[in-house]
């Protein structure tokens, strides 16, 4: 540990409870990455503070070090967003699990950044409400990092992000303030702005969450087709009839064969692609849209229907999807889970193109999506142990995205950019809307302490004028400010 | 004030097309001004004289520019960079008299010209849409293809671009959320000419900071909007509005019934209260929309019964109540919003004040518009600035504001609009970012960012 970390741990264990700054090399390793494994960054110190109070005193102890802080909650984020700085500190919010207040009559819950994203479904359950945002890795993963993610899930086709269901964030600044963003506020929509912003423009310390009303009735059905075209046209059918499920996923045969050789879903055999239509809402509105799901299903060409009779068959339904990209281990020594995006009329003709990548290269993609907003997660397949294997996978993941962005659609849905996207950045945006979203940045954390070297594939210090970036800049060069 | 603004004395035709004026005579003589002047004609933009029907909350500005395109703006962009002109951008204009006036106003960026529907990708439920498209005109357009834009627009004539840079939403903002939720990208000029973009035309996206967001209620203090994409919803095929009265009295309010309806599995898309005048009785509609709505509008209307003092009456067809969605006036409007269960608290609050007014809005939503009755005569500014701010200290408690939309000028002299905005320090430095130079509409925004 370098002097000024070392000085900075003595201060921060002077404003934190005994045992929550940890600077034990091997307790620093267990936080060296997220989900995302293979980037790697041991912490220079570790924080597990306990309220808002701490956390800003922590803020301000970096302040005065100029050093970085990086906010975690479970570490389940997919593009490294919670990757540690090896000069900074780590902000762990697994100690702020409280639920601190369930408010039904006016549809609300406060709740400290560490509770789980699963957790005040389950406190609200019993009263008929829920949380509706449902990222996949909704048992561990906390409301704090949904919220610096803007984390979606099977169903945000019909009811949204984290950003739609947050009405109020306590925030503490990159510069140590407290300051609440209240979707009430006149102004600049900075709560919006601020959810999704994979913790550059602070740290999340409370969140206000919209409770929903659990719908009346849910109906699921799993429609097999020959073809994944059989498939999109049914998706494209079921749209165009007006209807929004509340979920319409689709796999292909690949990652059906995965499925069933991890968790034996029993999907109907020699399907080239299955579906899995959700509907929920009022009981006869469900009803009435279920027949139009279910006939533009056997006139799309699907040779099996099953419709849940029950939540236990409809568990069973959601069980192949929801093991999909576990279980492409059972098929694969190796992959990478990508996540992009392509207007959702685009899908059949950017399918058909990563087929013919996945041919050129010798690499398999196993096809999971969410088809009804055209959220791709192409699971890109190869053997660690051939020589060569990972980078062609890596070119072909890196198409993929590619193709998002050359069919007007984004290189990420929900898993967010983190260090894993930052240089595909440039391929989405020009260097002046980058430059742009980089006064946003600016304005909150004018001395880039909060999460530095995400996002932004090539940030500059916020004095500079933008689209001007020539040698080393003078507070650089004098000590008096670092690049970030 | 809630008509189009005019064209001024010297106005120049507001139509496109090649024959048009590219300027109006009679250009301005005003020796700190020529230079200024003529540089905005070199950009080959129309650029005509201000004249009254122009001004920006009662500031005159100098000259209104009619820009065509994104890059025309950012010419004129560049030009008040370097000329140090203010500037504020205009839609329809049924919303310029809302905020506080312009510290500075030399020119008015009219968006009129950027009418264009770019897009719409009917099967990916998105549309592209210039910024001075007007929203009756979009909603035209996508019905054609049985879509629609779930925003409703509380006065006609408004723009694509004003209604998001005023934040304005309506009675279904219980079920599709507000403007912020339903703009998934967007285009905006900057106050150095900047042309920059955000997001996408994909519902699902993640990639970067979200200047949609920042850009909805922002008054024309960050920039210029000029391109907006929209998720868009199916128009549903049936629509019910279940109307009841409910008798008022000094414990009672709609505050129940309305929770009652917002947590009914029958989902109304909106619930909205008209209150013509405190202690007369309120009048209570929701709408049910999409399939089975004919049922769904016969739960709504046995839960209503039991609240109201007559049988509600249920309207199928496309016939809401004649107050639905109208904004209770034009020239002074209060905004009040609180959590759902501070309603009641709230309504008693305003009936306290012993004021006449009119109240309507989103019970459901809990956010309700006030203005005082037309018909009993404006009050004195004097009296109305206490009534802002005896509502506003008891709504506080209640975890409610009050945010005055619209007003005389004077009123700003008397008490803050806006109230207390705990995020202030942060959007000024926003604002500091974005606009060094203070030049896009100056003032207009809370704490006088």
């Amino acid at each position: 540990m370098t002097e000024t970390l070392d000085e900075l741990a003595r201060g921060l264990a002077g404003v934190l409870p005994p045992g929550a700054v940890i600077t034990d090399p091997v307790r620093l390793r267990t936080y060296e990455c997220d989900g995302l494994t293979h980037h790697r960054a041991v912490p220079g110190v570790v924080v597990l503070p306990e309220s808002a109070e701490q956390i800003a005193a922590v803020v301000e102890l970096c302040n005065e070090y100029g050093v970085p802080f990086v906010a975690r909650g479970a570490g389940t984020g997919l593009s490294g967003g919670a990757l540690p700085r090896t000069d900074g500190v780590l902000v762990v919010t697994a100690k702020m699990r409280r639920i601190l207040e369930i408010d039904l009559v006016n549809r609300r819950a406060v709740v400290e950044p560490g509770v789980t994203n699963l957790a005040i479904t389950e406190a609200v359950r019993e009263h008929g409400y829920y949380y509706a945002p449902d990222p996949s890795s909704q048992q561990v993963c906390t409301i704090g990092g949904n919220v610096a993610e803007n984390s979606g899930g099977a169903h945000c086709l019909k009811y949204g992000f984290t950003v739609n269901h947050v009405l109020a964030l306590e925030i503490v600044t990159p510069d140590g303030d407290i300051v609440t963003l209240d979707a009430d506020d006149p102004g600049y929509d900075l709560l919006g702005a601020f959810v999704g912003s994979e913790g550059t423009l602070g740290i999340t310390t409370k969140v206000t969450v919209r409770l929903s009303r659990a719908p009346e009735t849910v109906t699921t059905l799993l429609a097999a087709f020959e073809s994944i075209e059989q498939g999109g046209q049914a998706v494209s059918a079921i749209i165009g009839g007006g209807i929004v499920p509340a979920a319409i996923e689709m796999m292909d045969a690949l990652a059906i064969a995965a499925a069933e050789a991890a968790v034996a879903c029993d999907y109907p055999a020699g399907a080239g692609a299955v579906l899995v239509v959700e509907l929920d809402g009022p009981a006869a509105e469900v009803a009435h849209q279920f027949a139009e799901v279910e006939r533009i299903c056997r006139d799309s060409g699907a040779f099996e229907l099953r419709i849940a009779a029950g939540p236990e068959e409809r568990a069973a339904i959601w069980k192949g999807r929801k093991s999909a990209f576990a279980a492409v281990g059972r098929i694969s020594p190796a992959y990478i889970v990508q996540d992009g995006v392509v207007p959702r009329t685009a899908l059949p003709e950017v399918l058909a193109s990563i087929d013919r990548l996945s041919a050129e290269y010798g690499i398999r993609v196993a096809n999971v999506f969410h088809a009804g907003d055209g959220n791709l997660h192409p699971l890109v397949l190869f053997d660690d142990a051939e020589p060569g294997a990972e980078e062609r996978a890596e070119l072909v993941s890196g198409r993929i995205l590619d193709l998002c962005v050359e069919h007007g659609g984004s290189i990420t849905g929900e898993h967010g950019v983190g260090v894993d996207k930052s240089r595909y950045m440039p391929k989405m945006f020009t260097d002046d809307d980058l430059d742009t979203m980089q006064l946003v940045r600016c304005a909150f954390d004018p001395r880039g302490l909060s999460n530095p070297g995400k996002v932004f594939p090539t940030p500059r210090l916020c004095g500079e004028v933008p689209g001007v970036r020539r040698g080393v800049h003078p507070l650089v060069e004098s000590g008096r400010a670092e690049q970030f | 004030m809630g008509a189009p603004h005019g064209t001024g004395t010297n106005g120049a035709p507001h139509g496109t097309g090649a024959d048009r004026p590219r300027h109006a005579p009679g250009a301005d003589g005003a020796p700190r001004g020529t230079g200024a002047y003529d540089a905005l004609l070199a950009t080959g933009v129309t650029v005509r004289d201000a004249g009254p029907g122009d001004a920006v909350a009662g500031v005159a500005p100098r000259w209104v520019a009619l820009p065509e395109s994104t890059e025309e703006v950012a010419a004129l962009m560049r030009v008040s960079a370097g000329h140090d002109l203010a500037v504020v951008p205009v839609g329809g204009g049924t919303r310029l008299h809302w905020g506080l006036q312009p510290e500075r106003c030399d020119l008015l960026v009219d968006t009129c010209c950027l009418n264009g529907v770019l897009e719409h990708a009917s099967g990916d439920l998105v549309v592209r849409v210039q910024a001075g498209v007007t929203m009756d005109a979009l909603a035209e357009v996508l019905a054609a293809r049985d879509q629609e834009l779930a925003l409703d627009v509380p006065v006609a004539g408004a723009t694509v671009g004003g209604t998001l840079a005023t934040a304005a939403a309506g009675p279904r903002r219980l079920r599709y959320g507000t403007a912020r939720d339903l703009l998934i990208g967007i285009t905006v000029v900057l106050a150095d000419g900047t042309i920059a973009r955000s997001g996408g035309k994909v519902v699902k996206n993640v990639a970067g900071y979200d200047l949609g967001k920042l850009f909805t209620g922002s008054y024309g203090t960050l920039g210029i909007i000029t391109e907006a994409v929209f998720r868009l919803h199916p128009i549903s095929r049936a629509r019910h509005w279940v109307t009841a009265a409910l008798p008022a009295g000094p414990s009672t309010g709609p505050g129940a019934v309305a929770a009652a309806l917002a947590a009914s599995q029958a989902e109304p898309s909106a619930v909205e209260l008209d209150w013509p005048a405190p202690s007369g009785t309120f009048t209570v509609a929701a709408l049910v929309e999409g399939t089975a709505a004919e049922g769904r509008a016969g739960a709504v209307r046995d839960l209503l019964a039991g609240a109201a003092e007559t049988v509600p009456e249920v309207t199928g067809g496309e016939k809401p109540p004649g107050w639905w969605g109208v904004p209770p006036g034009e020239d002074v409007l209060l905004e009040v919003r609180v959590p759902p269960s501070g309603v009641d608290g709230a309504l008693r609050a305003i009936a306290a004040r012993g004021l006449p007014v009119r109240v309507r809005g989103s019970l459901a939503s809990a956010v309700l518009q006030i203005a005082p009755a037309p018909e009993l005569g404006g009050p004195e500014l004097a009296e109305l600035a206490a009534f802002v701010s005896g509502v506003r200290d008891d709504v506080a408690p209640l975890g409610g504001r009050l945010t005055v939309l619209a007003a005389p000028p004077g009123l700003a002299r008397l008490v803050d609009p806006w109230g207390p905005v705990g995020a202030l320090p942060l959007m000024r430095r926003v604002k500091e970012r974005f606009d060094p130079g203070r030049r896009m509409s100056p003032g207009r925004m809370a704490g006088g960012v």
